[in-house]
């Protein structure tokens, strides 16, 4: 090869090698952050499988090498999973639709509307975001009572049908939507619900979206509420207050517990990836712009 | 179809009067320019009109129902906006039947009506796409589609061709006048951009600082202007204005005189602020002295800034062949004294001239 071809690839390829080097950095911070993240879930998935005397072992088999696949189903009826998951499944929908409903409409009037004490009242919203669930724990359990939904969906659910967090995410991305549009439907004839259904929703989609994943994993994930106003029949209990039951009932058998939580957690597995990209674009919507 | 009439209608926000007392009527059938400097309340009008803004004060008719309290959507206009304010989220096709998709009609009819107003504007093949994924002239035309699709009784169009580059805005300047020509449609066009105004509007109504100044057909607002802003704001450059005094038979400016023309002899008496195209003026050895201050040469022609004694400053019009003048040079500015405007001391033209 003549020295000038060599001393013209050179450089790009310095260049090129630097920019390797540098993508080979980030995978392996990324690489090292999953790990860290999904260790103990592989553990979790690894210790439901062992046999019972195995657990305690030092140190810790990192692989079931006779995989108790029974477990599984030993938790599921056991624990009555069934049920529970079936009432958790019902809770949610009904936070989830609530809260999407509620957020979307109150949104849409801080974002195109204009009504008297506008400002105070978006405030208000947001001073609701600084007060931590568990002020309101004791009087919405004495509200709820004295409604007679001890219990029932409605205790389960109702003093979580509006957030304040929503209608702020959604506000924003209602913001965004050029009020030239707004206009523009307005003399074509489209009122505010119209509007509000064929322009601002299908616009808003990502945020729209984010919101119902991160209600969804609330809703999911409550304990201290679920555990307050449920009784002891499995009328309406759900599945996180079940895989405490599971776990006090089988102290000897952690690894049955271990498989009910794996259960609990699928559906949010299953969420997480089917909703991914909608859940990076709305959060990282803020910083491409 | 109808008219359009504006009866001493105002708008006023807070202390500002972004519109103030325009008393205008638009013919059915015709384009109307509104044309002002920024600011002037050229948009304010049209939102009024279109209802996006309500009247303070006056009354707005639209054919012969006064609409200051019609809703917008009931008003039966389009609006084509500077943004277009094309629905990212929907097709061309989507896009162009949205006013349709609200009126009861069948969906047979409503794809009907699209690929008309589609073919009318040339955007046949593009009906399936979105429009991030059309070039500005493009959206400009999906959304002049919009426009027509529904046959609203009167056009409203705010600075539609801002957005476009030179070359093509001319292109669109002729389709718009056209359309408009073949639909007969009332229309309003607001723009800031004369050479638009000039071409486009039967008449043109010029506007500053919320005030009607004139409304014209375009040759009458060059050739008679009714005040010095009109004056100056039309042509480019504007008129020239100069601060002058009949004295006899003269007219005494502080760079020179001249005589009186013919025209204005009878009219003219006292301090008076004369005005001439730059056409009117040429380099001479007779008329007002000053000192050249910028020579522009625009390919056919080029403009010559003088600064006048007594610190007026003209513009002379020279065609490309005469011979071009160095900067810092004495000079004798000639006046073509029949082309010679009048303009009182309230600035409005004088009357019979
Ligand atoms: N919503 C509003 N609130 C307060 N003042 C306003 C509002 N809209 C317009 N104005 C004022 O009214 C005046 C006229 O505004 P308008 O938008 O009609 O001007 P314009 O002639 O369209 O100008 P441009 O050529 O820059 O678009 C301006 O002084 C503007 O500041
Ligand atoms: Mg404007």
């Amino acid at each position: 090869m003549p020295a000038t071809e060599v001393q013209a690839t050179t450089r790009p390829r310095s260049h090129s090698r630097k920019a390797t080097l540098k993508t080979v950095l980030r995978y392996a911070f990324l690489t090292l952050g999953a790990f860290i993240v999904l260790f103990p879930v592989y553990m979790a998935v690894v210790n439901s499988l062992l046999e019972p005397s195995q657990i305690a072992h030092q140190p810790p088999p990192f692989f079931p090498t006779n995989p108790q696949w029974h477990t599984y189903p030993d938790a599921w009826k056991g624990g009555s999973l069934g049920i529970y998951l079936r009432n958790s499944a019902i809770q949610t929908a009904i936070i989830v639709a609530g809260q999407l409903v509620t957020s979307i409409l109150a949104a849409y009037a801080f974002a195109f509307l204009d009504f008297p004490f506008k400002r105070a009242i978006f405030f208000a919203f947001l001073m609701t975001l600084m007060i931590p669930f568990e002020v309101t724990v004791a009087t919405n359990l004495t509200t709820v009572t004295s409604l007679g939904w001890f219990n029932t969906f409605p205790g389960l659910t109702v003093p979580f049908l509006a957030t304040g967090f929503g209608v702020f995410l959604l506000r924003q991305a209602f913001l965004q939507i050029p009020r030239d549009l707004k206009e523009a439907a307005q003399l074509d004839g489209y009122g505010h619900m119209r509007f509000l259904w064929s322009v601002a929703i299908p616009l808003a989609r990502p945020a729209i979206a984010a919101l119902g994943v991160f209600s969804f994993l609330g809703a999911w994930n409550q304990y201290l509420w679920p555990l307050l106003v449920t009784g002891n029949n499995n009328a309406v209990r759900t599945v996180q207050i079940g895989l405490k039951q599971l776990l006090n009932t089988q102290l000897d058998q952690i690894n049955v517990s271990l498989a009910g939580t794996i259960i609990a957690i699928a559906p949010l597995v299953l969420l997480l990836i089917v909703f991914q990209k909608q859940l990076v674009r709305s959060l990282t919507a803020g910083a491409v712009k | 179809m109808a008219k359009v009439l504006f009866e001493g209608v105002s708008k006023r926000f807070g202390d500002v009067a972004a519109v103030d007392q325009l008393d205008l009527e638009i013919a059915d059938g015709e384009l109307l320019v509104l044309l002002g400097p920024s600011g002037c309340g050229k948009t304010t009008a049209l939102r009024m009109v279109a209802g996006l803004e309500e009247v303070s004060d006056g009354s707005l008719s639209i054919g012969d129902d006064v609409v200051n309290d019609v809703d917008p959507k009931d008003r039966d206009v389009a609006m084509v906006f500077q943004s277009y304010a094309l629905y990212p989220h929907m097709t061309v096709a989507r896009n162009i039947e949205f006013p349709l998709r609200q009126q009861r009609m069948d969906a047979a009819e409503r794809t009907a009506k699209v690929a008309e107003a589609a073919g009318t504007l040339g955007l046949g093949e593009l009906l399936d796409r979105k429009p991030g994924q059309l070039s500005g002239g493009q959206r400009q035309r999906v959304a002049l589609a919009r426009a027509i699709v529904r046959d609203p009784k009167v056009f409203l169009m705010d600075e539609p061709l801002s957005n476009l580059d030179a070359k093509l805005r001319v292109q669109t300047r002729a389709d718009i006048v056209s359309l408009q020509r073949r639909l007969g449609t009332t229309t309003i066009y607001v723009t800031h951009d004369q050479v638009e105004a000039m071409t486009m509007g039967h008449r043109i109504a010029v506007m500053q600082g919320g005030k009607l100044q004139q409304v014209a057909p375009p040759e009458e607002l060059y050739e008679r202007p009714a005040n010095t802003f009109v004056a100056a704001f039309l042509g480019s450059p504007g008129m020239n204005l100069l601060e002058a005094e009949r004295v006899g038979d003269k007219l005494i400016t502080p760079a020179g005189e001249i005589n009186v023309p013919e025209h204005l002899s009878a009219v003219l008496d006292g301090p008076v602020t004369l005005g001439i195209r730059p056409e009117g003026l040429h380099l001479s050895t007779s008329g007002l002295a000053g000192t050249i201050l910028l020579v522009e040469m625009l390919g056919a022609e080029t403009q010559v800034h003088c600064s006048l004694e007594g610190g007026a400053t003209v513009v002379v019009r020279q065609g490309h062949d005469a011979q071009r003048p160095t900067l810092g040079d004495p000079v004798v500015v000639g006046v073509d004294a029949a082309a010679l405007h009048a303009f009182g001391p309230d600035g409005t033209r004088v009357a019979g001239t």
